[in-house]
């Protein structure tokens, strides 16, 4: 029989029943709430007069809809005021720890489960968000779920699954340097499509991977939903281990020890067999950027705006044309010579120390451009803590960058930070789409470096020119 | 859960690939605490004008697609965002079936969640669905769930597959949290061995 891998083995370990169809009930160790896709959920538990389970593997966390100026100031927005509250009292109402607008620990609920500790290999964790795959990175699986599910798994504390196959991405060599996780993450997504991991759980796996940071390994599996895939995963090591030790809900002392030998458990058999394999070769990938409104719109900052005509099937012809609309843009202009008008250095996917570090690392001493608005979001209250102890919040407000509270924000259009129609945004965030940052918006996605460096020089460029 | 046996009703092509959640309800429309209501809003920016007025171009907004219960649709429909708004408020809108050559994984579970049968066919076929359904109102789809088929308005029965379980959860109208409820004993004998094999697993509180 062959070996398993490293999903094959956290699903075996979470199986509560399976039915001859196929069907599994899988037990859910950690559920991530946030104010948006759970009123509906606590409403359904309300009407059909249920509890929830489990409480204690339960956390709410605001995060999207709230706004990421002062936080003592009143939620002005009818709507999200109404959220807000709603989730407020839900929590109360069903005995949920919650980390509100003006606790510490608030911040993106991915970036909130990993600062907490709450993160660690081999453990399911699901949320009502599609970058929920964050998790992957420390080896535990971790997939979005739509409101029914978030219902279903607080009635239950499990969810109803079918096993997905097993897809591995083998990243060989040594990464450039600067070159981060984003730029694999779009890599990968630029190779496979949108589409090329549906069906799958994707196992990241080779020496560049290995040589990522756990910041850099949560940027790559957060996008691992961009392509399609149920969840990305990457087996937990000694950077997974000393990230988690010492968090505040890691395993303490002898319970450590034994954390940590049954952790190291957690790896793909030598002997398993993948349902599909993708290599590529780390020295290949240089920083990347997206041009149109899907995130496999992927060209290197070398590149050029592509043509309809190369497109590899009619359908994919007939959206490049509408993408190309959309932005504004005409096919074989440089990258390097479209201008932006507003910088978004942020979100679940680029918003923790290292991404931060890596844009102040750009940004000291420079101004940004005049005609540019550019905006720093940190992840979370504590990465926001430990960013100003470390003279980056000043680094960014002297170059002219805004310094703001934790949240989605500019992401996904949900707070007051959005684009105006027809503004053209280097954005660290994950999803280029249609009026995803504000109706009309123009998204162009890229790593933290690549953002500052464009907010300096006003339009997209090398972050290496600037060094 | 509404029932879905049999739907006889127009289809709407909507032939582009990667339609997202987002381009579905956008987010801006994801501050409701409601699930109801979002028909009116679903394809916004597609749909309507700075000043709220339609766009005569969009399918939607074609009288003959006005009452449509199907979606003919392009690759990976239902791809970005988890928002259950995207079902709901399609269902709201009077979808009850969508029909392209893949799917979005989550988009897809949270179909069967709202009483909407999302159909994987080739593109070929799809193809063949979409042609039929730009003739707009006078060709209907007939699409029976028992059966597994779709009668084209030519009479042609085309076969497609589904997951026998969420098949029987769309027939019967379930909620599949009652069924998992029923096995309560199996759920509490599965956290008393993890918390015996496990107990350094974190909580939250």
């Amino acid at each position: 029989m062959a070996g398993k891998t490293l999903y094959d083995k956290i699903w075996d370990a979470h199986v509560v029943d399976e039915t001859s169809d196929g069907s599994t009930l899988i037990f859910i160790d950690l559920h991530l709430t946030h104010e948006v896709t759970s009123p509906q959920a606590f409403e359904g538990l309300r009407v059909a007069g249920r509890k929830v389970r489990r409480p204690d593997l339960t956390l709410a966390v605001a995060d999207h809809s709230i706004p990421t100026t002062d936080r003592h100031a009143p939620v002005e927005d009818e709507q999200a005021a109404l959220q807000l509250d709603t989730l407020a009292k839900n929590v109360e109402e069903f005995g949920i720890e919650y980390y509100d607008g003006l606790d510490i620990r608030q911040g993106i609920v991915h970036v909130v489960g990993p600062d907490q500790g709450l993160t660690q290999p081999g453990m399911t964790i699901v949320c009502g968000d599609s970058h929920t795959a964050t998790h992957g990175a420390f080896g535990a699986l971790a997939h979005g779920i739509g409101t029914s599910e978030v219902e279903h798994v607080l009635a239950t504390q499990t969810l109803i699954q079918k096993k997905s196959k097993n897809m591995k991405v083998d990243v060989s060599g040594a990464l450039g340097p600067g070159i981060t996780g984003k730029d694999v993450a779009l890599a990968v997504i630029g190779k496979i499509g949108t589409a090329g991991g549906t069906g799958y759980v994707i196992e990241y796996t080779g020496d560049a991977i290995r040589s990522l940071s756990m910041e850099g390994r949560m940027s790559l599996c957060n996008m691992t939903i961009e392509a399609g895939a149920r969840a990305g995963l990457i087996a937990p090591d000694q950077t997974t281990f000393d990230y988690i030790q010492g968090k505040p809900q890691a395993p303490k002392g002898a319970a450590w020890e034994a954390a940590v030998a049954q952790w190291k458990m957690y790896e793909t058999d030598e002997d398993a067999v993948f349902d599909k394999v993708v290599e590529l070769d780390a020295a290949e990938i240089t920083p990347l950027l997206t041009w149109g409104t899907s995130p496999e719109d992927v060209v290197s900052i070398d590149g050029e705006v592509p043509f309809p005509k190369d497109a590899r099937d009619e359908h994919k012809a007939a959206a490049i044309e509408r993408s190309l609309d959309y932005m504004g843009l005409e096919s074989g202009t440089k990258m390097k010579d479209i201008k932006i008008d507003v910088a978004f250095i942020g979100s679940c996917t680029n918003s923790r120390i290292e991404d931060l570090r890596a844009a102040a690392y750009i940004a000291k001493g420079r101004q940004v451009a005049d005609h540019v608005t550019a905006l720093v979001v940190p992840g979370s209250g504590l990465v926001k803590e430990q960013a100003e102890a470390e003279g980056l919040d000043k680094i960014f407000t002297d170059a002219g960058f805004e310094w703001r509270e934790a949240g989605c924000s500019m992401c996904l259009a949900m707070n007051p930070d959005k684009l105006l129609p027809g503004q053209r945004c280097a954005s660290t965030s994950n999803r280029n789409f249609e009026g995803r940052q504000g109706k009309g918006g123009r998204t162009h996605l890229m790593s933290p470096s690549m953002a500052a460096a464009a907010a300096i020089a006003g339009h997209f460029i090398d972050f290496r020119d600037l060094q | 859960m509404e029932k879905f046996t049999t739907l006889t009703g127009v289809a709407a092509p909507l032939p582009l690939v990667n339609v997202d959640t987002d381009m579905i309800v956008p987010g801006p429309f994801l501050k409701t605490i409601e699930r109801t209501g979002l028909g009116k809003i679903i394809f916004y920016n597609m749909r309507f004008n700075e000043d709220g007025s339609e766009k005569p171009d969009f399918v939607l907004n074609q009288d003959a697609y006005r009452n449509a219960q199907l979606l003919i649709t392009g690759d990976n429909f239902g791809c970005g965002s988890s928002r259950e708004h995207a079902p709901w408020g399609l269902a709201d809108f009077g979808i009850r079936c969508i029909i392209g050559p893949a799917f979005a994984d989550i988009f897809f579970n949270n179909c069967f969640k709202n009483s909407i049968l999302p159909i994987v066919l080739p593109q070929e076929t799809v193809d063949q669905l979409a042609g039929d359904a730009e003739q707009g109102a006078n060709a209907t789809l007939t699409v029976d769930l028992e059966a597994q088929t779709i009668t084209r308005p030519n009479g042609d029965v085309i076969n497609f597959d589904v997951d026998e379980f969420r098949k029987y959860c769309l027939l019967n109208g379930l909620d599949d949290i009652g069924l998992t409820l029923q096995k309560d004993e199996k759920i509490a004998a599965y956290e008393k061995t993890r918390a015996a094999e496990r107990s350094w697993l974190p909580t939250t509180s």
